[in-house]
């Protein structure tokens, strides 16, 4: 299986080129905006590992990352494109926070499933529509999950600016657009006292595993693997090619769900506004880099997780908009990609080598 | 644009894939108004070799010389302009533009085309070599031998006057066969050099001046076709001599497997494509259909696997009505399905090949339990099918549309005769294939048939049907013309039939 680790190390070498392509680049927009791309890109990489709250920040942030990015990957693999983790993942949250609040007296090993199930369906559902209105209407799911983002944001920001909004901020006359607090034994427990790193984590990186076996080493994900890579040939083969995009999109969805439920149950402990935190874009990006394999999602999300840390420290350090990371994450998008093309063809680098280097491999051939 | 290539020498050419040494120090040489046909069995490097001086891959070692020039071929575009064209077995033209449109497509360096001035050119181009095309007609209107003409008129107005043809006629109806053949002559005849890529040995001796046969990716003979015979060629490429395969034993039907009662389905394009076929396939029998393709065969298959709609008629399967059941019923109830896209139908490409083996079977015991796939028994199972089917590959992991054609094609029979079906429909299942391979094809079609399946092969291979069929009908413009057992059937009658005209061939028969 040499060839197997030679493909593997190739790939980590691809990407990480790709990673310095998209920093390089994205050092000329920093330049730009008149900052020194050596002072905010050394802020932005040392930061995070510096010390326990930069590491536990980062673990922190890449808890949804992962959980969004499982989704992505099972729907990628499936052969649906899903860019509306955002509203999934608020769909998730605001399902959690409602049953969560709405029976507050129900013990702990109760309620803490039941939440965590509510937030599933919730995304689930969601991501579902889309799917459905692939299947039996032949919708782009890019155009349809874009739209559901915004309709989903719209409902959410409703609901808990009117019905769930925390019955204190009425009293108080505060009205801050925020849920009330889930009752307190359903809080996620801390892993490290002190810091806001919880067992979400543990959670996410079991689920990694489950998705890889569920894709390669069941039945249900060999069908869904088959509907993604070859549409035809599935439905050749006796495969309900449409009731297996919905199903994609509904998993995908419910993984974004559960993106918003550990949010709600493990860091702010209600639905508050700019919960989804763009985390349901990153997810893409994660999933991408992690080449679209759920054990390979993990090192991308931690990676983005820091990278994410990283800004808001460099935002503060050297006044650069945190917003810059959305650019090297576009960045890196493109620059991963488009590596794709490079690992599928092999000659592309070749011919690319011939075009700077002319002549001069010419003579010999090769040997 | 170069000059004009009066002399191509590939030398030492070595190409090397994972697992696999796709060319090794192969050599070909090619002079003006020469035609070179390239013969070898399926995966022997022949279309390797080919994109390698299309510039779509850089040999290992090896290099190409034009007019005693070494040249670096890095890219098709600076094929093209070194007078290289190459026709894919895959076309790349635009359906939804006209036959002019797609021949500038890519060239014009103006914002604006000036259509007036290339449709001119294309029609000198054309009335030089004797290719009756329209430039006006869109792409989607010409049958499969008109887009290919269209692919030559494209290399040809981009000043190739060297062509290279991977496998042109695989895809074409005899006649059409016949045009390329001429159209092939005449351009040789005017100068052009051309490479031709054929597994079809008649068509190698009537157009080539010599045959350079590959044999697991080395030149293993290079002859001057007067001093050769099909049965010699035949013996190079596949190593020992060849006995086409007939039908042996009694036939001696048993009870009917698959009946169509009067069916119609729609095409494509919304016109009936089945216009009221009936057909009665039994145990141990093989019935063929014959016919010009485009005249309902896809359809007809479809309609049988439950992948296209019937709009009237009734289908019956081993016993049921299977008219509105779903593929995976019909698959139950023991259908077997070589289809006529075996890359994108019968396989999934970037699927490995024991992925693709269990396709149809991968939720059943043995392969799933419990939700789970059984490894050990999934690669023992694939390990003994590669071995059983002779299929070249390094491992059981190597995705399949890494391989070559021919070896796709035994990847499906292996999983679809496996399955141990009551009726197998077999669409083309030969094309593309080498003598070998499609001997080997036969062998297990009969092989079949005798042990009861009941198998409706669709070809337009005459000799092909008469040579493995029990009976013969022959499908035209949607409806069943007649059915002829084969010791009736002629190739004079079968073309009568295939041309619409009944009649005269009643007469006759
Ligand atoms: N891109 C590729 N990657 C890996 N292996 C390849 C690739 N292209 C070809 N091969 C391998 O190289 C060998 C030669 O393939 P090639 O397509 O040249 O055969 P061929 O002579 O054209 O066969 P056919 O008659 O079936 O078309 C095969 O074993 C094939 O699996
Ligand atoms: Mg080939």
């Amino acid at each position: 299986m040499s060839s197997n680790y030679n493909g593997v190390f190739k790939q980590i070498m691809v990407l990480i080129s790709a990673l310095v392509g998209a920093l390089l680049v994205g050092a000329l927009f920093l330049l730009l905006a008149k900052s020194d791309p050596v002072k905010a890109y050394g802020v932005m990489f040392s930061g995070p590992f510096s010390d326990k709250f930069g590491i536990t920040e980062t673990l922190v942030r890449a808890v949804p990352l992962l959980l969004v990015g499982l989704g992505i990957v099972i729907s990628f693999r499936s052969g649906i494109i899903n860019i509306g983790a955002e509203g999934q993942i608020l769909a998730g949250a605001i399902g959690a926070t409602a049953v969560a609040t709405s029976l507050p007296d129900l013990p702990a090993v109760m309620l803490l499933p039941l939440v965590f199930l509510a937030g599933a369906t919730c995304g689930g559902l969601w991501g579902g529509i889309a799917g459905w209105l692939k299947a039996r209407l032949s919708v782009n799911e890019i155009l349809s999950t874009v739209m559901l983002n915004q309709i989903a944001l719209q409902i959410y920001l409703f609901l808990i600016r009117g019905p769930l909004i925390d019955p204190k901020e009425v009293s108080y006359g505060t009205g801050v657009p925020q849920t009330a607090l889930i009752p307190e034994h359903i809080w996620l427990s801390k892993l490290i006292p002190g810091t806001r790193i919880h067992s979400g984590l543990i959670f996410a990186l079991l689920l990694a595993v489950l998705v890889y076996v569920f894709l390669w080493k069941t039945s249900s994900g060999y069908r869904m693997r088959a509907v993604g890579a070859g549409p035809e040939a599935a439905r050749y083969a006796g495969i309900r090619v449409e009731w297996y995009l919905v199903l994609a999109m509904a998993l995908a969805g419910g993984m974004a769900g559960l993106a918003g439920v550990v949010e709600v149950a493990g860091v702010h402990h209600r639905s508050l506004e700019g919960l989804s935190a763009g985390y349901g874009f990153s997810g893409i990006v994660a999933a991408l880099f992690g080449r679209l394999h759920p054990l390979g999602t993990i090192p991308a999300s931690v990676l983005f997780g820091a990278l994410l840390v990283g800004a808001d420290m460099m935002q503060r350090a050297v006044n650069i908009p945190a917003a810059m990371i959305m650019v090297i994450q576009g960045l890196v998008v493109l620059f991963v990609v488009s590596s794709d093309y490079f690992l599928q063809n092999p000659d592309f680098g070749a011919r690319i080598k011939a075009k700077l280097f002319g002549e001069k491999a010419d003579g010999e051939g090769g040997k | 644009m170069g000059e004009k290539i009066e002399h191509l020498e590939m030398r030492g050419i070595t190409k090397r894939f994972p697992g696999v040494l796709s060319n090794n120090k192969v050599n070909i040489q090619l002079k003006t108004g020469e035609v070179l046909a390239i013969l070898g069995e399926n995966g022997a490097g022949k279309t390797t070799l080919m994109n390698i001086l299309y510039g779509l891959y850089q040999p290992d070692a090896g290099k190409i010389l034009l007019n005693g020039k070494s040249v670096r071929i890095n890219s098709p575009s600076e094929a093209i302009e070194l007078g290289i064209g190459m026709v894919h077995q895959h076309f790349m033209l635009v359906p939804t533009l006209t036959v002019c449109e797609n021949v500038i497509l890519g060239l014009s360096k103006n914002f604006f085309m000036d259509l007036k001035t290339a449709a001119k050119r294309i029609k000198e181009i054309t009335d030089t070599y004797g290719l009756a095309i329209n430039p006006d007609a869109y792409v989607w209107q010409l049958s499969v031998g008109e887009q290919q003409r269209v692919e030559i008129v494209k290399a040809l107005y981009r000043g190739a006057n060297l062509l290279i043809l991977d496998e042109p006629t695989a895809v074409l109806t005899p006649q059409e066969a016949n045009d390329l053949i001429q159209l092939l002559k005449n351009m040789s005849e005017k100068g052009n050099s051309i490479i031709l890529i054929s597994h079809k040995l008649n068509e190698v001796m009537a157009v080539s001046d010599r045959v350079t046969v590959l044999r697991d990716g080395e030149v293993c003979a290079d002859v001057n076709t007067r001093e050769t015979s099909q049965e010699e060629l035949a013996r190079l490429m596949v190593g020992r001599d060849m006995a086409p395969c007939r039908r042996e034993g009694a036939f001696s039907p048993g009870k009917p497997v698959l009946e169509l009662q009067d069916v119609f389905a729609r095409g494509d394009k919304g016109t009936d494509a089945l216009a009221g076929v009936s057909l009665r396939i039994r145990e141990g029998e093989i019935l063929g259909i014959a016919g010009v393709s485009g005249n309902g065969q896809k359809e007809l298959a479809e309609v049988i696997a439950g992948l296209r709609k019937t709009s009237r008629g009734k289908i019956v399967l081993n016993g049921k009505e299977s008219t509105q059941m779903s593929p995976s019923r019909i698959i139950e109830q023991g259908l077997g399905y070589i289809p006529e896209d075996r890359i994108h139908v019968g396989t999934i490409p970037s699927f490995s090949i024991w992925e693709n083996l269990i396709l149809k079977d991968h939720h059943q015991p043995p392969f799933t339990k419990h939700f789970l796939l059984q490894n050990r028994t999934i690669m023992s199972h694939s390990s003994s099918q590669v071995e059983k089917y002779g299929i070249k590959t390094p491992t059981l992991e190597t995705p399949t549309g890494r391989l070559s054609g021919g070896n796709i094609q035994r990847v499906v029979l292996a999983r679809e005769i496996t399955r141990k079906p009551v009726a197998l429909v077999a669409a083309y299942p030969t094309r593309g294939l080498d003598i070998g391979a499609t001997e080997y094809l036969h062998s297990k079609l009969l092989e079949a048939r005798s042990n009861g399946i009941g198998v409706l092969l669709i070809s337009e291979d005459l000799e092909e049907l008469t040579n493995v069929c029990d009976r013969i009908a022959v499908l035209y413009e949607g409806r069943i013309m007649k059915v002829i057992p084969v010791e009736e059937a002629d190739e004079r009658i079968l073309g009568l039939l295939m041309a619409g005209i009944a009649e005269e061939a009643q007469v006759q028969a």
